[in-house]
């Protein structure tokens, strides 16, 4: 199975993550199996922020956590600077790991509630044994610093003390102190309130340009990838829908999902009234995807084709490409 | 909004008062001014069992020894066999709930299993098998309660470490490099020992108190005293009618004791779960 | 104070009038005062927004109208519904209110269903409590309910249990439930906040709706402004504890006053904007409502404040729309409003935009 194709990869001379036909499966045995992710491909170069966009179920933090291979895909390779992460042993994995960090969606539940805030940011050094004591406790207090947390009330407090937008800027801490090279956000902000939302979007940025990073944006609000993304993918079902420069992708969405993805987005005035490109139904159940596009069972431009034959990437316009036999934007000449 | 956090109020503080008094009575008991546990105090022309008195402050038995003495050294043996006890079922229970918790997969399916059956089969009969067939010493008595408690306990802490090893923070744990056993060690543990602790001293107050039950039976402890066995000794319905004083010093011992357990469990579970639910 | 009620102008008699309430909880370290001097109208079959970050008091406003409050919590001022007075009254007289009269739909839908009870059960259950039905009736009510919110094939959810729903659908049988008594008013606190942006407009559309049909008055909770922008007939907002405007939604969309107001609308990433845009983010955390700064409780994070801010509380005053109250010395417009945002702009730290 080729999954969505390999028509959008690019042809990069320094990437920093290479995804081909990832395919995570869960459940073994008797239980039904349930393919969260499959056949997805992409690329991610170096300096540059991608976006990932979907639905709950869409198999988006499956393809996060699959990269960090925890667990790892089913199928498919992962190679991180170059090197395949899947065929990788154990240490060499952990250390590897070193250079792929993670920040999750629950602020609080991504800090031990019984250690201190300043020892969990500490911890991988601690682990790492990187510097002496007195470099690594610089270290530490500089990138509390630079995340805006008080290096001394971090020494004594506990996750609890701080707020959920606090505890989010540390678990951040904790990600940058081994310096990575690739920042895997899952849905960061979306537990946040707007206008901690805005602060932590924009620390984003910040250390972004600081710590030279890559990132991996996850989120299934389209304007808050939109804002801190270069490039989006639109993931439905395990599938890749869409992927395009975010301006581009905003402009043109080619895809209907994505078309709807961005009519759902509430918009602050009350003058602007909604188009009503609204979904219909509800995701079906992964255990048991639909035939052809998965998405055809909510499409409205779904036809017979859509039902039996599964759409394939293929190019809409620059470096946009889309998974749609019927797109919204028309097909534009370019070789692939 | 912080929570207000309440302190763990004076009746923990009570109970824990007590528990040391208790303790360390039984620790000195040879050292302290006592009556001799095992010498007969028999009075010239008054048969056993006497009545509470200024030298007798609890009476004495029917062999007319000293029930007060009596129920401190029976302290000694008692609290051995419930901390000895509930010291195994942490230790066995305790590695295996956590281990089947983090690991899944295999190691929780034989941990599951071994747990089902320890908890199927009946305890008093358990107890009864291994008395009878070894010899009734400290250990045995207390290794046999502590099987009894091996599964309640790993499955509280299998429970527990499950909640945990599902938060985002063993997550990036691993993500950062942390071996399984650093996870375990600094991750889950911090977070799983504390209803553990709660229920070990819950546990340790059903150990004695279980003593008891197997003392009725005649299958405790061969030598020394327990409270278990002294309560045994006055426990006869004639004896209750006519010296009932004979089992109240041990009765009282043994209830304020378990009291003091329990009540301090509870305490420090309501305690730390605070913690937990703000924000 | 005066001045606050007189804004609160006539017309139809409201179906909740709020004067002056104030909720005060006991803690170990203090009061916290979560509610400190609100007055607001609810009216029939419209929908109010309460709009503020979390910690601003919104959520407790919301539950002391409503008398869901827990026991260190300690109401004073008015709450009239319908005429009758309910701060005060005990829990055992608001019962008659709750669900009936008064109902409520939280955050977070998989809490606030029982998990070991069928759907069909937990619509029911209240059905045959409050309206004394038979169990039969019940039932057939209960799927009426679940075709009304809108839930595919409601015959088979009736036999489902929470964790067989996707969370789009367990927040349709919350609402289900909420309107089972038909209650002249609903309270939805961050009803989508757990959802995703897909099934978010689905549910704000099904609970207009709902009230259009039911003449319901809806009050929205929430900390985004783009929630509320079509969904609401009136906005007020919170902060600490206090409302620092409060107008109908399209006069404040047109015409924020409260530079905090502006803030918290600025901070929304926008589709139209192109990527990378720097957010305008409110620096630093709303106040300890138990010893809050004396002024303007914003002065503190507010990048226009000066120093009458810091000493003296404004009050709420009109603005030329009576309906559009605000309390601000120096509100979005004025001349000294415009005098710091060129320095800002100069400065670097304001990005000139729109308003």
């Amino acid at each position: 199975m080729s999954g969505a194709g390999h028509a959008h990869l690019r042809e990069l001379n320094d990437a920093v993550l290479q995804v081909r036909d990832l395919e995570v499966t869960f459940g073994s045995g008797r239980a039904p199996r349930v393919q969260a992710v499959s056949g997805v491909s992409f690329d991610i170069a170096r300096g540059e922020t991608l976006g990932i966009v979907g639905e709950s179920g869409c198999g988006k933090s499956t393809t996060g956590r699959a990269i960090m291979q925890m667990p790892p895909a089913t199928a498919g390779s992962v190679l991180f600077e170059g090197d395949d992460l899947g065929a990788m042993s154990p240490s060499e994995l952990r250390l590897a790991r070193t250079r792929v960090q993670m920040i999750f969606q629950d602020p609080i539940s991504s800090l031990n509630p019984r250690r201190r805030v300043r020892d969990s940011v500490a911890e991988p050094l601690d682990i790492w044994s990187r510097g002496t004591s007195a470099e690594r406790r610089q270290v530490v207090d500089d990138i509390l610093a630079d995340v805006g947390i008080d290096p001394e009330r971090a020494a004594v407090a506990r996750p609890h003390e701080f707020s959920g937008g606090q505890c989010q800027r540390i678990s951040i801490a904790r990600a940058l102190v081994l310096s990575p090279t690739l920042l895997i956000c899952d849905e960061p902000v979306s537990a946040l309130d707007v206008s901690v939302q805005a602060q932590v979007l924009n620390l984003l940025e910040d250390l972004k340009a600081r710590y030279s990073l890559t990132m991996m944006f996850i989120a299934h609000d389209l304007a808050v990838v939109k804002n801190i993304s270069d490039r989006v993918a639109v993931m439905y079902l395990g599938r890749l829908c869409e992927i395009a420069p975010s301006r581009e992708l905003y402009e043109h969405p080619a895809h209907h999902y994505t078309r709807v993805l961005l009519d759902s987005i509430p918009v602050p005035d009350p003058e602007v009234i909604a188009v009503g490109h609204e979904l219909v139904g509800d995701l079906p159940s992964p255990v048991d995807p639909p035939s052809g596009c998965r998405f055809h069972t909510r499409c409205p431009a779904a036809d017979d084709q859509c039902r039996t034959e599964e759409p394939v990437m293929r190019a809409v316009g620059e470096d946009h490409y889309v998974a749609c036999h019927h797109p919204l934007v028309t097909s534009v000449a370019i070789s692939t | 909004m912080t929570a207000a956090r309440r302190g763990l109020g004076f009746g923990f503080w009570l109970s824990i008062s007590w528990l040391i008094v208790i303790s360390l009575a039984a620790i000195f008991a040879p050292w302290l001014p006592l009556k001799d546990p095992g010498e007969n105090y028999i009075v010239a022309g008054a048969r056993p069992p006497y009545g509470p008195s200024s030298t007798h402050w609890l009476g004495t038995d029917q062999d007319a020894r000293d029930v007060f003495a009596r129920t401190i050294f029976g302290a000694r043996t008692s609290l051995v066999i419930g901390f000895g006890a509930i010291s195994f079922g942490i230790i066995l229970g305790g590695t295996l709930g956590v281990l089947s918790g983090y690991f899944r997969g295999w190691t929780d399916r034989i941990a599951s299993i071994v747990m089902l059956i320890l908890l199927s089969f009946p305890g008093l009969i358990l107890a009864i098998l291994i008395t009878a067939l070894l010899d009734r010493g400290l250990a045995t008595i207390a290794i046999t309660l502590g099987i009894l408690g091996v599964a309640p306990v790993g499955r509280l802490a299998r429970a527990s470490t499950l909640v945990f090893a599902e938060r985002d923070f063993v997550t990036a744990a691993r993500a950062i490099g942390s071996s399984n056993r650093r996870i375990i060690v600094r991750e889950l543990l911090p977070n799983v020992v504390i209803p553990m602790a709660a229920l070990s001293l819950l546990g340790m107050a059903i150990a004695i108190v279980a003593e008891g039950g197997l003392a009725f039976l005649g299958l405790s402890v061969d030598e020394g005293v327990t409270w278990g066995k002294l309560i045994l000794l006055g426990a006869g319905t004639r004896d209750l009618e006519r010296a009932p004083w004979i089992s109240f010093g041990p009765i009282s011992m043994l209830f304020l004791t378990v009291l003091a357990l329990n009540y301090a469990g509870d305490r420090l579970r309501d305690y730390f779960d605070v913690k937990d639910i703000t924000l | 104070m005066s001045q606050t009620q007189a804004s609160l102008r006539g017309g139809p008699e409201p179906l909740v009038s709020v004067r002056g309430l104030r909720t005060l909880f006991a803690t170990e370290r203090g009061l916290v005062r979560a509610v400190d001097g609100v007055d607001l109208n609810i009216h029939k079959g419209r929908s109010l927004g309460i709009v503020g970050e979390s910690g601003c008091g919104k959520t407790v406003l919301s539950r002391s109208i409503m008398g869901l409050l827990p026991s260190t919590a300690h109401r004073e001022g008015s709450v009239r519904y319908e005429g009758h007075e309910l701060v005060g009254k005990s829990v055992g007289s608001m019962r008659r209110f709750w669900g009936q009269e008064m109902s409520m739909v939280f955050q977070n839908p998989m809490v606030s269903l029982n998990p070991v009870m069928r759907i069909g059960e937990q619509i029911a259950e209240p059905l045959r409590i409050h309206l004394g039905m038979s169990r039969s009736d019940a039932r057939d009510t209960a799927l009426q309910l679940l075709e009304e919110v809108r839930i595919p094939e409601p015959k088979r959810r009736l036999r489902q249990y929470a964790h067989e729903l996707s969370g789009g659908m367990r927040q349709r049988v919350v609402i289900a439930i909420a309107l089972s008594c038909g209650p002249a008013i609903l309270f939805a606190d961050e009803p989508t906040t757990a959802l995703d942006v897909t099934v978010q407009s689905q549910i704000l559309d099904l609970i207009a709706e709902r009230r259009q049909d039911r003449n319901m008055a809806v009050v929205l909770v929430t900390h985004d402004l783009g929630v509320v922008a079509g969904h609401t007939n009136e906005i007020a907002v919170m902060y600490a504890g206090k409302i620092v405007e409060r107008a109908p939604t399209n006069e404040l969309f047109a015409n924020v006053k409260m530079p905090y107001t502006r803030s918290l609308l600025r901070s929304i990433p926008r589709l139209d904007d192109d990527p990378h845009t720097r957010l305008h983010a409110i620096s630093g955390r709303p106040p300890d409502l138990i010893d809050p700064p004396s002024g303007c409780r914003f002065a503190p994070r507010c990048a226009y404040a000066r120093e009458r801010c810091h000493v003296e509380a404004p009050p709420l005053q009109p603005t030329e729309n009576p309906d559009h109250v605000y309390a601000c010395w120096y509100p979005v417009g004025s001349a000294e409003f415009f005098e710091r945002e060129e320095e800002l702009v100069a400065t670097g730290v304001h990005v000139r935009g729109r308003q």
